[in-house]
């Protein structure tokens, strides 16, 4: 039994730390909130360059061939550094891909998701349906073609390919450069990570094979890999708020000694560390154990959804005045973990998943 | 930078047993299903010599003691086997050791900061329950700041004399042997003025009086202790070293404590469950049918789940660097509140039943207000954290 990194996942682990805090300054990332496309191609060729866009793409497909860990160790990273990148929406694409691809569509588009030279998204909220994640009214017409309105598509506007959640658990690839296709910016929560609604009127749509445990084991990485950059949001957000209360002094002492102040830093780690145990469980279960995995997802989901709001909330009350200003860099971290909380499913939907697989 | 990504084993986080550890299970498995003694009798002294006897088989079949070294008659376990022991004990629920304190604590500090008089003379009574422990610290006036304890110790020629008062004493009145602090030099700084003794609780200078609970049983004691004789053979460490052996036992106590609880809330999370599909709701449906009370079912799902892994993480971290990481500090807290939580939810699905004492789930719900107090409370807990884990100032 060991539920410790290896030392050449902590190499990443560092690495990724390192990369990040050198490229992904606050200042660089308070820029990119305000820019519209919210990365630079330089950014992204870096990314590339190490081979992050395919670290759970298989080998034989052109990817890293790495498992759900390595996949968690990175994306809490990119949550500490808050890094704005479409890194995650491009490795959601790809992770839908391996698992219900055809063929065809797996050699066509994953080397290139890969070596980062195309990027994906995918688009699940239909504005016809519940906000279910697996909930959507969108089906093919007669003639192939897709028609449905998708809103909070993460960074589509600079994607190529987009995987389209239908009615019934069925998927669909659509090239975003197709006719049929129109793109518009949403203002969005979090300002680091870009937002659009997809409209398709007849857009070309090919069916992804149908695969059900398949698709269900890829959407639960996704949540795993997103609770896992709550993780890291949550972790920046309580090292902020304990640097500020070891320093801010009121009544002639540092405010960290005021009980009311510390215990809420305490409870701050028992969110994150908890948090933190039940993201590297849960891809530890993706990679050894499927048969927990959903399960292990759903509780990494529903847990880190409330720690990372909850967690950058009490942040903010630390900081008290300061806290609230748009110039204090705080903001973007709250507003990041809360928009994660109801990506893809939020704590009370992940809950309701874990009793029903818990029989009650 | 990516040669370190692309060139490194993947397959090494596990949270499955070696095989070393499963052939440790499989044999106390084993063993436990040839020789659980099945359900303690009613009543304290019939209810206590079955524990006793318990412990003595166990002990004969070498599995008293399973984190002790081998020298001392122990069994030398790895942390990880210690976890499985626990595990295994309450997976069956075999009944509990009679001398749970003297294997925890005692032991343990004896072994620790014990003469070799002393290991010779304590250990292997304790193993083997013949001689049962109690801890004398806190004191009606010293409860969470244990070193301001006010009890006395004045030396009388080979002897100290003791007068004091001690509260919360679990199983005083089985015990032969107290681990007591006291204070020896009232002039010194408060931390340094103590010094640790085993004290004989058989002598009528000390007088034991059960504490009555909110629950109505009476499972802890007071001591009244007046002009009790210890030898100075029975020090502990030395005199004036009190405060640093009371910490060692302290920290074997909290040191496997956390997987212990857990064990313990994934019982009664399994019983929960049960519960809620019997309970009758509102409208006679199950109990879990009801929307709100699915969504805290599954909230202590994920919390018990959450208080295992970071145990399992904890007993990682210790084995591999020594000591454990932030979140060992956090399981004796974050246990308060999940078994609170639980047992309220117990009371909370059953609608009217809830003002009527019919069952187990009464006596837990009540018996749980005293975890966040017990054992360090969670106010202190959280100062612990707040300082030594995340480095804030100290309080005043």
């Amino acid at each position: 039994m060991n539920f410790e990194f290896t030392d050449d996942q902590r190499a990443i682990k560092r690495t990724a730390n390192e990369f990040l805090a050198a490229r992904y300054k606050l200042e660089t990332v308070r820029e990119l909130a305000s820019d519209d496309r919210g990365f630079t191609d330089a950014q992204w060729r870096e990314l590339a360059e190490l081979g992050w866009p395919g670290v759970i793409v298989p080998e034989a497909d052109g990817g890293l061939g790495l498992g759900a860990v390595e996949l968690v160790v990175i994306q809490e990273e990119m949550g500490y550094a808050l890094a704005p990148s479409p890194f995650f929406s491009s490795a959601c694409a790809a992770l839908l891909l391996v698992a219900a691809g055809t063929d065809e569509q797996r050699s066509r588009w994953l080397p290139g998701l890969s070596d980062g030279s195309v990027r994906g998204t995918v688009a699940v909220w239909d504005t016809a349906a519940g906000w279910a994640p697996d909930h959507s009214e969108a089906e093919p017409s007669p003639d192939g073609t897709l028609s449905t309105v998708k809103i909070g598509v993460a960074d589509a506007a600079s994607a190529d390919v987009l995987i389209v959640a239908g009615a019934d658990g069925r998927h669909y690839l659509v090239e975003l450069s197709r006719p049929g296709v129109s793109i518009s910016a949403q203002k969005s929560l979090d300002p680091t990570r870009k937002l659009y609604e997809v409209s398709l009127d007849g857009a070309p749509a090919e069916p992804l094979a149908t695969e059900g445990e398949r698709l269900a084991h890829a959407y639960a990485t996704i949540i795993t890999a997103l609770a896992a950059e709550n993780v890291g949001v949550a972790q920046r957000a309580m090292e902020m708020a304990v640097a500020y209360a070891g320093d801010r002094k009121q009544f002639d002492r540092p405010i960290g000694s005021f009980q009311a102040v510390a215990h809420r830093c305490a409870q701050m780690l028992l969110e994150v560390e908890g948090a933190r145990s039940l993201a590297y469980w849960a891809a530890w279960a993706l990679d050894h154990e499927p048969s927990t995995a959903l399960r292990a997802a759903s509780m990494a989901k529903a847990y880190g959804s409330d720690a990372g709001f909850r967690v950058c909330g009490s942040a903010i009350q630390v900081h008290g005045g300061i806290g609230f200003t748009w110039e204090h860099d705080l903001h973007f971290f709250f507003k990041r973990a809360k928009a994660n909380a109801h990506a893809f499913g939020d704590a009370r939907w992940h809950r309701d998943r874990v009793a029903d697989l818990a029989g009650v | 930078v990516s040669s370190t990504v692309a060139g490194y084993d993947a397959e090494r986080v596990d949270l499955t047993l070696s095989p070393a550890e499963e052939a440790f299970r499989d044999e106390f498995r084993a063993w436990l299903e040839a020789n659980n003694p099945g359900r303690e009798p009613a009543g304290d002294e019939e209810g206590f010599e079955f524990r006793r006897a318990w412990q003595r088989k166990l002990h004969e079949a070498g599995w008293a003691g399973v984190s002790w070294p081998r020298e001392y008659g122990g069994r030398g376990a790895t942390l990880v086997e210690q976890a499985i022991f626990n595990e295994e004990i309450a997976r069956v629920r075999a009944p509990q050791l009679a001398n749970g304190l003297g294997l925890a604590m005692g032991g343990p500090t004896v072994i620790a900061h014990g003469t070799d008089e002393q290991k010779q003379r304590y250990l292997e009574p304790i193993l083997s329950a013949e001689e049962i422990w109690c801890q004398g610290f806190s004191e009606p006036e010293s409860g969470s700041d244990l070193a301001s304890l006010k009890t006395r110790a004045v030396r009388d020629g080979d002897d100290w004399v003791v007068t004091g008062q001690k509260v919360w004493t679990t199983f005083a009145h089985h015990a032969k042997w107290c681990m007591l602090v006291a204070r020896t030099n009232p002039d010194a700084p408060k931390h340094k003025g103590l010094t640790y003794f085993l004290m004989d609780m058989e002598q009528d200078a000390v007088q034991v009086r059960p504490l009555r609970q909110i629950t109505g049983e009476a499972e802890f004691n007071e001591l009244f202790i007046e002009g009790a004789r210890i030898p100075d053979e029975n020090i502990v460490g030395g005199e004036g070293n009190g405060w640093a052996v009371a910490i060692t036992t302290l920290m074997h106590e909290r040191a496997t404590l956390a997987f212990s609880l857990q064990v313990g809330v994934q019982i009664a999370m399994t019983e929960l469950l049960d519960r809620a599909r019997s309970t009758r709701g509102r409208n006679g449906e199950a109990a879990s049918a009801d929307p709100v009370i699915r969504q805290r079912l599954a909230q202590l799902l994920i919390e018990a789940e959450v208080l295992r892994l970071n145990a399992y993480r904890g007993l990682s971290a210790t084995m591999r660097n020594g000591v454990p990481g932030p979140e060992g500090s956090l399981g004796k807290w974050h246990w308060s509140e999940i078994n609170q939580a639980l047992t309220e939810l117990a009371i909370d699905m059953a609608g009217p039943h809830a003002m009527l004492d019919e069952d187990e789930w009464t006596y837990r719900f009540l018996r749980a207000r005293a975890n966040s107090i017990e054992g360090g409370t969670s106010e202190i807990l959280k100062n612990i954290v707040a300082e030594r884990v995340l480095g804030l100032p100290r309080m005043r």
